[in-house]
């Protein structure tokens, strides 16, 4: 039989077979997501070990790069149900009501976590909380294998005591249970809550957890125990965890200086900086002077205006051909008036679909993020940066940073002249 | 492009520089092959690179541990493999090779034995010696990264080589190979060992008895890292049972990272990966490079063959792989089976050249088109490629080919010289130039230490694609002078020749030879 016809989907611009003047199965656009069946992700670990920050920085990693991943908090849930928190006793181990509760609110995180990925096309699924029995791990597993998940733990290790009451102090005490607490309430508190769950505490082992998929965590990233990765995203996930870290840093994003395209309002190409442009890297070199910057590494795309950008500062700097701006293909370097009159369908699709839309014989959004992935990743291992790239990209980067969509994205503001710096703070 | 060596430096203080930098108007030019955007005052004081991020800082001695048949030597080679690839400088020193170049003649296990004093000092002679060369390779001959494979069992030995890396500023990573499996341990003697020029006059039988024994040797004072205790503060992985399981401990940067990321996607299940390129396309009838046209009618013909040609390979479980090119994606649709489309495996893009034959180019862009025969790897069109900027690519198909089983890649000319290259360990300088015709499939499979190749035309006529690297072509400068990163070479072909001359022919190393007093042998410590 004659092999299927091909169309060129309009909006990305990928060939499709048609069977009968229908979209067929079989082919699939690799974006970075393969997984087959969804994935759990479970959390353990005692109290203030970094499990809900592992969580969230996880999550919005994953959803950036296009697997959609949620979390689902079981202290959010207890929150909800028992309206008024009021001490440590509610986690003594013989509080018979207290553990009624706690289960509960479990099964309907559970509930909750099989709904987005059974019925709401999610991908992975992160379950916070101590899980710290073997009993619970094991209703948890059995409850994804029922439902088809692959189940992967990640357990966070760690005994240092002042890594412990730090995270106290950027988590715990603004924590909604401890509004009407003073600090040192709080922490007393807290520290009483730990070792409810102390005695109950059974780690993940050689022995007893050979046949689980998990990665332990010691000590905020010194070691790590990688047991039976089972497929990409596990692989993914690993790589992930294993290369961020939590020493305090500063990231500055900012365009290259205004280029003389931008002066005729034409998009891409490669120009040098215009008069003003000029003017922002003089400007640009003496903000990095004042911010007295530890061991700045700067960035820069290998494109003219960018690199132009970067020589006034006077320090070295690494140039990326992966930060380069999005290639506009057959529009590159016309104006917006030119597209619209010379490709008014393509310019109506990428209203349509920014995120999605590829130029003709260009790129998209979507491609970019594919593109910019290890950037986020050694971004992830550095200590201070400054990433001077373009318009475009900057979006990119900075969605993911603060955890913005893919509808947003496109639309996320990075005017020139200005520089974006990003602080981590809290789970942020 | 401004040659390292050129005497025009210009030492400038931090301070004068950035005054002088404010007053300058920035100019910058783009460098004729590479399309590089560099200062123009020819000499920059400030270190740059282009494709990435700086790899590696001090150079690295990668580590090997375990007992033998654990795998080391397949680890350290295909690592190696993958680093120089990847554009990281890399070669393996292998002691046991230094060995048998010191001592002509293996006779049995009774070398091993740790009683054995005179066989004891060769060895250790033989590891200084490699260290030896390993430090000229990672300070004088650009070399980035070391992987010194041998058994390194004992706190002692790998606290010397701690010291000598300390003395030299190098970084340390150990690797080592942990593995109880007597069926897996069994396997590799038999995949690698039996083979090896130690059994050259065995049988097999014998050579497994004996490889065995010489294992026992090793077992009463085998040290395994200690990651929780002892070695706390070194940087290792401990890889258990092949991969099921990793220890990893202080990944101090980058490359150690991406080191990591790359042993915990290998994996040693036979299975066979097939390259070929899609079926002759219209434009390639008409010599045009680049774009995206259909199959030709011949091209169509193929890519039924094609279909014939898996369903005889009888295979469990094929994956299919595309580019996002229509041409590739016809002939997938032609096999039936369900194919993933990536953009990575588009082809090179000519940029500005895009959708010319050759003709063209030579007249339109005259100076563009000897360029690229100057130096095809490192040349980029016009807003387009290069070879170099393919391979930073497809490394994420690399990692995922590793972690899969039967491949199938249908891609395009220049991207599967890229990933040949890879697999058969060709440098930059052969890859633009490695054969990959239409309507051919190359069926790679994991073999020992490497990998088989076994070409197989499909008999449907097509165009010749192929230009050979033409005669009058200047070579461009040594890739070793390059400043900029990604560069791959074929791994080193191992050091062997023993800077330890003077005791070939008198060591006894038998003990059916013990009266033997063996000759002076210098005691030379690395560093001295």
């Amino acid at each position: 039989s004659p092999a299927r016809e091909l169309t060129q989907n309009p909006l990305q611009k990928t060939w499709e077979p048609y069977d009968n003047g229908l979209p067929a199965g079989h082919s699939a656009q690799r974006g970075v997501c393969m997984t087959n069946c969804p994935t759990l992700i479970v959390m353990v670990g005692l109290p203030a070990r970094g499990k809900t920050y592992i969580s969230k920085k996880l999550t919005r990693y994953l959803n950036w790069i296009g697997v959609p991943t949620k979390e689902f908090n079981v202290g959010q849930y207890r929150r909800d149900l028992v309206k008024k928190y009021k001490s440590f006793e509610f986690f003594l181990p013989d509080n018979e009501e207290g553990l009624k509760i706690r289960k509960q609110c479990a099964l309907a995180a559970l509930n909750d976590v099989r709904q987005y990925l059974s019925e709401e096309n999610g991908h992975v699924a992160v379950f916070d909380a101590t899980n710290t029995t073997r009993e619970r791990r094991e209703t948890i597993y059995k409850f994804g294998e029922e439902n088809g998940y692959k189940t992967f733990f990640v357990e966070s290790v760690c005994v240092d005591p002042e890594v412990i009451a730090a995270n106290i102090v950027q988590v715990k005490l603004g924590s909604p249970d401890y509004v009407d607490c003073s600090n040192d309430e709080a922490t007393e508190d807290f520290m009483k809550r730990i070792e409810c769950y102390k005695n109950s505490y059974e780690t993940l082992d050689e022995s007893l957890d050979k046949d689980l998929s998990y990665i332990k965590i010691m000590d905020v990233g010194r070691s790590y125990l990688v047991n039976r990765v089972m497929d990409h995203i596990q692989s993914r996930i690993v790589y992930y965890l294993m290369n961020i870290h939590v020493t305090p840093r500063s990231i500055y994003l900012c365009r290259h200086g205004e280029s003389e395209l931008n002066l005729k309002g034409r998009i891409g190409g490669d120009p040098g900086l215009s008069v003003r442009g000029k003017e922002f890297a003089k400007s640009l070199a003496q903000f990095i002077n004042e911010q007295n910057i530890k061991d700045l590494k700067v960035w820069t795309s290998q494109m003219k205006r960018t690199i132009q950008t970067a020589e006034a500062l006077g320090v070295p700097y690494e140039q990326w051909k992966v930060l380069n701006e999005i290639d506009a293909g057959v529009c590159e370097e016309m104006t917006y008036e030119e597209i619209q009159e010379n490709y008014p369908l393509e310019f109506a699709l990428r209203d349509q679909d920014k995120y999605r839309y590829r130029y003709p014989k260009g790129e998209s959004y979507e491609d970019l993020v594919q593109r910019l992935e290890p950037v986020i990743m050694e971004l992830e291992r550095q200590e201070n940066v400054l990433v001077i790239c373009h318009q475009a990209v900057m979006r990119c980067l900075l969605a993911y940073f603060l955890d913005k969509p893919a509808e947003q994205l496109p639309y996320l503001k990075c005017p020139l002249h200005t520089v974006l710096k990003l602080t981590p703070v809290a789970y942020g | 492009f401004s040659s390292l060596n050129s005497a025009k430096r210009i030492k400038v203080d931090a301070e004068r520089k950035k005054t002088l930098l404010l007053k300058m108007p920035m100019e910058l030019t783009q460098s004729r092959i590479q399309k590089i955007w560099l200062p123009n005052d020819n000499r920059p004081a400030l270190p740059r690179r282009s494709c990435g991020p700086q790899l590696a800082n001090s150079p690295t001695v990668i580590v090997m541990v375990g007992l033998p048949a654990r795998g080391k030597t397949y680890i350290s080679k295909k690592l190696t493999r993958y680093l120089n690839w990847i554009g990281v400088p890399t070669k393996v020193f292998n002691v046991g090779e230094y060995r048998r170049e010191a001592v002509k003649h293996y006779s049995s296990y009774d070398f091993f034995r740790p009683d054995n004093e005179e066989a004891m000092k060769v060895r250790r002679q033989c590891a200084l010696a490699a260290l030896r060369d390993v430090k000229l390779y990672l300070t004088e001959e650009a070399g980035q990264i070391a992987v010194f494979d041998a058994t390194n069992t004992t706190r002692e030995r790998r606290g010397m080589i701690l010291n000598f890396a300390k003395e030299n500023g190098f970084k340390v990573f150990f690797i080592e190979s942990v593995c109880n499996d007597p069926t897996v341990v069994a396997t590799n003697v038999m995949e690698v060992k039996l083979s090896s020029p130690d059994y050259r006059d065995c049988n097999s039988t014998d050579a497994m008895e004996d490889f065995m024994k010489r294992i026992n040797c090793y077992q009463a004072s085998y040290q395994p890292l200690d990651p929780d205790n002892y070695d706390r503060e070194l940087s290792l992985i401990k890889v258990i049972d092949v991969g099921r399981r990793f220890l990893v401990n202080r990944v101090q940067d980058h490359i150690q990272s991406r080191i990591v990321y790359y042993l915990m996607n290998i994996h040693v299940q036979p299975r066979t990966i097939y390259l070929c390129r899609h079926g002759e396309s219209e434009f390639n009838l008409k010599g045009k490079i680049g774009g995206d046209s259909g199959l030709s009618n011949r091209g169509k013909k193929f890519a039924l063959a094609l279909n014939k040609f898996v369903e005889e390979q009888n295979l469990k479980d094929l994956k299919v792989w595309t580019s996002q090119l229509k041409r590739t994606i016809q002939t997938a649709e032609a096999l039936q089976l369900p194919y993933e489309q990536w953009k990575a495996l588009n082809e090179i893009d000519a940029g500005v050249c895009e959708e010319m034959t050759y003709e063209e180019i030579r007249e339109q862009h005259p100076e563009e088109f000897a360029l690229r025969d100057q130096d095809k790897y490192y040349y980029r069109y016009p807003s387009g490629e290069s070879y170099q900027d393919l391979v930073q690519r497809l490394e994420p198909v690399i990692m995922e080919l590793e972690r899969q089983e039967n491949v199938l890649v249908i891609c395009h000319q220049a991207v599967m010289r890229c990933l040949l290259a890879y697999f058969l360990d060709k440098s930059a300088d052969e890859m633009p130039y490695l054969k990959c015709p239409l309507h051919t499939v190359l069926k790679l499979t994991p073999v020992a230490y490497g990998c088989r190749v076994e070409s197989i035309s499909l008999n449907i006529e097509a165009v010749n694609t192929h230009r050979e690297r033409p005669e009058e072509a200047k070579k461009g400068p040594n890739p070793l002078m390059r400043r900029n990163s990604v560069t791959p070479l074929a791994s080193p072909e191992p050091t062997k020749k023993p800077r330890i001359n003077s005791f070939e022919e008198h060591v006894a190393v038998s003990s059916a030879l013990p009266g033997c007093v063996p000759q002076e042998v210098p005691t030379q410590m690395p560093g001295q």
